[in-house]
């Protein structure tokens, strides 16, 4: 059903396609030329690997479609497909993440440059297909680069920087790009498509180097090892994660040159923060309701501002700070629980208050969880968490307690 | 700074490619005059079943920042135009997204517009349509349901119906030409396609609906307990089991007060008692327990219960015993075997009067009964329709015969 829509394209060298987040994916990795993917169907994923079907069997994508027989050997698949040099596609939701965890963690000691779509979803219990970010946050800690995008364009632009950042030999990281159950994954928008020429400028094929696993390349990959090993292969990791900065910022920068559009910034979405009083912090689709939001508040003279980060990991600690430290309070929504945490806060809520520890400047912090198990975050949630902020803004003092928005009490 | 907001209210499975269609169209017809939009379906109706009501939403747009308050919502608050694609939801939307009935014109704007396929008069439908306490144009398209399934499609031109008429409805949003010119590029996209899109334009009937019109019942609904009230560790209380009917004889199920299923239901069982043999193969075979077992051992099927997937009659050894029929027919949900009890001559009258309209018994969906399709569609013609073709127009009908 994917069909151009035949309007001038709004950027040079583009068209214009109405099509889910799933659905931009999906074109994004038939221009990247995708050479693997493997399957496994669980909602809201599951719209990402039906597009990638439809591609390949419209004759649009040549490439290995494996329907795995659970997310465990779908994620395994990937990962010896990409040692032995070809460009990888994985993904999954929810529950079906966590049954990929064995795989999850051992890819990035491999330094496997997988890419993989999660379609945030709520974790059983209860049975539920709403959005929270709990799913992929839980390899928040093991060397996986994460990234929450807001829209299909996002998804697209995402994908295609992806895998120009994961298969960069500097790095080698896999990354997971978190997509809104629903919101993204589900919901068709107007994007710009770019031609294959613009994308074949900007992604240089997938080399493996010294790494490739090939008879002319005689290498063991992870073999067993000991105490006397381990901890120099997480200085690695931790060394490889550190140089994803620098490969971040020069392929956005690279993105914009080429594409003639694209994120200012790789770190996270500024919006209306120049001389905002209140900044609130969210991460994925949760920045819709607030930006309409600020909108009201500052038709009414209230200067509210929004900080949504895209790169959760590598987190940008220093730019973050300089971001929020100017601010007379923050407000932090999660769409994400963190049960018996510092302040019983979200994720996100305490990786800010631990970037703000060492700053000069220490404004004030809210901390919101809303919107779980995709429940709308509604324009009344934003305004009441912003009167808090505000609240704390004049008192000077954070407030200790974690609120809980639209939630029936 | 302008948008305009729909929904297509539609069976899950059977109208879910047309629904999509309808929306995407929607979008892409306003496109043509430099608007925004998004198309999407409303997520907590999915996983969708056969029958099960669901919604799809097409919003669009002057500005792209307008849009947003509904881009991370599952559904929007209020809708210019309701589309209704199969008039038996008139009775009311229960989606296994929420709890309660809705009525099938409960986000319509005031002095918004319900647009419907229907066969049926203005006058027997808002005998269904609750009534409102704003007035809204009542728009019909003279037109059986579309239905087909998750795999397929029904090439009938129905979605270009409804945007031709759409064109009408919403013309600073949709003009007749940019709807004509998106049908054409769309998908199996051809000149006949807008030439049914033309004519459902020219022929669309609509009628305003006052305040007092329409089915004068308070839908029931359901208050969602609060965190604290509710039982941990995710678990709900089993339902009781049931008690006799009367008098220590017969058997009624106890049912879930909070999910009902008769709006899934586009045909009901009507049953002539007198042919019962009693076998019990209804009672058993029944995937909602929906029968009520009386006291003279005959099995009466409950209509808040029933969701007409046509099992019963399948299974019934009993000659003409049940018959389907659309729900169209009926205004009500009352015990077919209570009206039995009651009058049993009245009750033939009216039964054999339900399972002789030739129109009603028409299978809407259904694994037992086959065919009828191409009747259908001459009768579609007749209305208005399209001509009947062999292959899909526009991609190989012309090297293909009837």
């Amino acid at each position: 059903m994917a069909v151009e829509t035949k309007a001038a394209p709004v950027v040079a060298n583009h068209k214009e396609m109405l099509i889910s987040g799933s659905e931009a994916c999906a074109e994004a990795l038939t221009l990247a030329d995708l050479d693997v993917v493997t399957a496994y169907p669980i909602r809201p994923y599951d719209t990402v690997m039906q597009a990638i079907a439809k591609k390949i069997a419209n004759g649009q994508l040549v490439a290995e479609y494996i329907v795995a027989e659970g997310e465990h050997s779908q994620f395994e698949i990937v990962k010896h497909a990409s040692t032995v040099g070809a460009r990888v596609f994985c993904g999954s939701s929810g529950v079906g993440w966590m049954y990929a965890m064995e795989c999850l963690v051992v890819t990035p000691p491999l330094r496997v440059p997988m890419v993989c779509m999660v379609g945030n979803r709520a974790l059983d219990d209860p049975g539920a297909f709403g959005v929270e970010h709990n799913d992929a946050l839980v390899v928040r800690d093991l060397g996986w680069m994460l990234i929450w995008v807001d829209t299909a364009q996002e998804m697209l632009d995402t994908t295609l920087l992806a895998y120009r950042i994961a298969e960069d030999r500097r790095v080698f990281l896999p990354i997971a790009m978190s997509a809104d159950g629903a919101f993204l994954t589900h919901s068709q928008a107007l994007v710009q498509v770019p031609s294959k020429a613009l994308v074949d400028k900007f992604l240089p094929r997938y080399d493996r180097g010294d790494l490739l696993l090939h008879p002319d390349n005689p290498i063991t990959v992870a073999p067993q090892a000991n105490e006397d090993w381990v901890i120099e292969i997480r200085r690695q990791n931790d060394e490889a994660m550190k140089r994803a900065s620098t490969v971040i910022e020069e392929a956005y920068a690279d993105f914009r040159k080429v594409m003639g559009r694209g994120a200012e910034h790789p770190w996270f979405e500024e919006y209306m923060t120049d001389d905002a009083e209140i900044i609130l912090v969210g991460m994925g689709t949760i920045s819709l309701p607030i930006k309409v939001a600020i909108r009201e508040m500052r038709a009414k003279g209230k200067k509210v501002g929004l900080v949504r980060p895209r790169w959760f990991r590598p987190f940008p600690t220093e730019r973050m700070v300089k971001a929020l430290s100017r601010a007379g309070a923050i407000g932090v929504i999660d769409r994400d629980y963190s049960f018996g945490s510092p302040f019983n806060s979200g994720v996100v809520a305490n990786e800010i208050r631990a970037a703000l520890y060492n700053a000069d400047k220490r404004p004030p912090l809210m901390s919101f969880i809303c919107g779980l198990g995709g429940r709308e975050v509604t324009l009344a949630d934003v305004h009441k968490a912003t009167d808090m902020c505000f609240a704390a803004a004049n008192s000077g003092k954070s407030d200790p307690k974690t609120h809980w928005l639209g939630v029936r009490e | 700074m302008a948008h305009f907001t729909c929904e297509v209210v539609y069976r899950g499975i059977f109208q879910k490619n047309l629904a999509a269609r309808i929306c995407r169209g929607i979008v892409l017809s306003s496109r043509k005059a430099g608007r925004w939009g998004i198309a999407f379906g409303r997520y907590g109706d999915s996983p969708q079943r056969n029958g099960i009501p669901a919604k799809d939403f097409a919003i669009v747009a002057d500005t792209q920042e307008e849009l947003e308050q509904n881009m991370a919502r599952y559904e929007p608050k209020e809708v210019d135009v309701t589309i209704c694609v199969d008039d038996t939801l008139g009775k009311g939307v229960e989606s296994w997204a929420w709890y309660g009935l809705q009525p099938i014109n409960r986000l319509t704007v005031p002095n918004g517009t319900l647009l419907m396929t229907s066969l049926q008069r203005p006058e027997d439908l808002l005998k269904d349509i609750h009534k409102k306490e704003a007035p809204y144009t009542l728009a019909l398209i003279p037109a059986k349901a579309s239905f087909s399934g998750l795999w397929v499609y029904k090439e009938d031109h129905t979605e270009a119906r409804i945007l031709g008429a759409l064109a009408k409805i919403q013309p600073a949003f949709l003009s007749l030409e940019a709807v004509c010119q998106a049908i054409r590029e769309a998908e199996w996209g051809s000149d006949l396609k807008v030439q049914s899109a033309r004519k459902a334009h020219e022929r669309l009937q609509s009628r305003p609906v006052k305040i007092t019109e329409g089915n004068p019942e308070t839908p029931f609904a359901f208050e969602k307990p609060k965190w604290w009230e509710m039982r941990e560790g995710v678990s709900i209380p089993a339902i009781p089991i049931g008690k006799p009917m009367e008098g220590g004889k017969g058997y009624v199920p106890e049912r879930n007060p909070y999910f009902k299923k008769f709006t899934t239901r586009t045909m009901r069982p009507v049953i002539d008692f007198d042919k019962c043999v009693k076998c019990t193969l209804c009672w058993l075979q029944c995937p909602d327990s929906c029968f009520d077992v009386t006291p003279d051992g005959l099995y009466d099927a409950n209509m808040e219960s029933c969701c007409g997937c046509g099992v019963c009659e399948a299974v019934c050894p009993a000659k003409e015993c049940i018959t389907m029929v659309s729900e169209a027919a009926f205004d009500d949900n009352a015990s077919q075997w209570e009206m039995w009890r009651k009058d049993k001559a009245k009750y033939t009258t009216w039964m054999t009067a339900k399972i002789s309209d030739k129109e009603h018994v028409v299978r809407s969906h259904g694994f037992r009964f086959r065919g009828q399709y191409d009747e259908e569609i001459k009768k579609e013609l007749d209305m208005g329709g399209v001509e009947i073709t062999a292959g899909i127009p526009g991609e190989n009908a012309d090297s293909k015969k009837l």
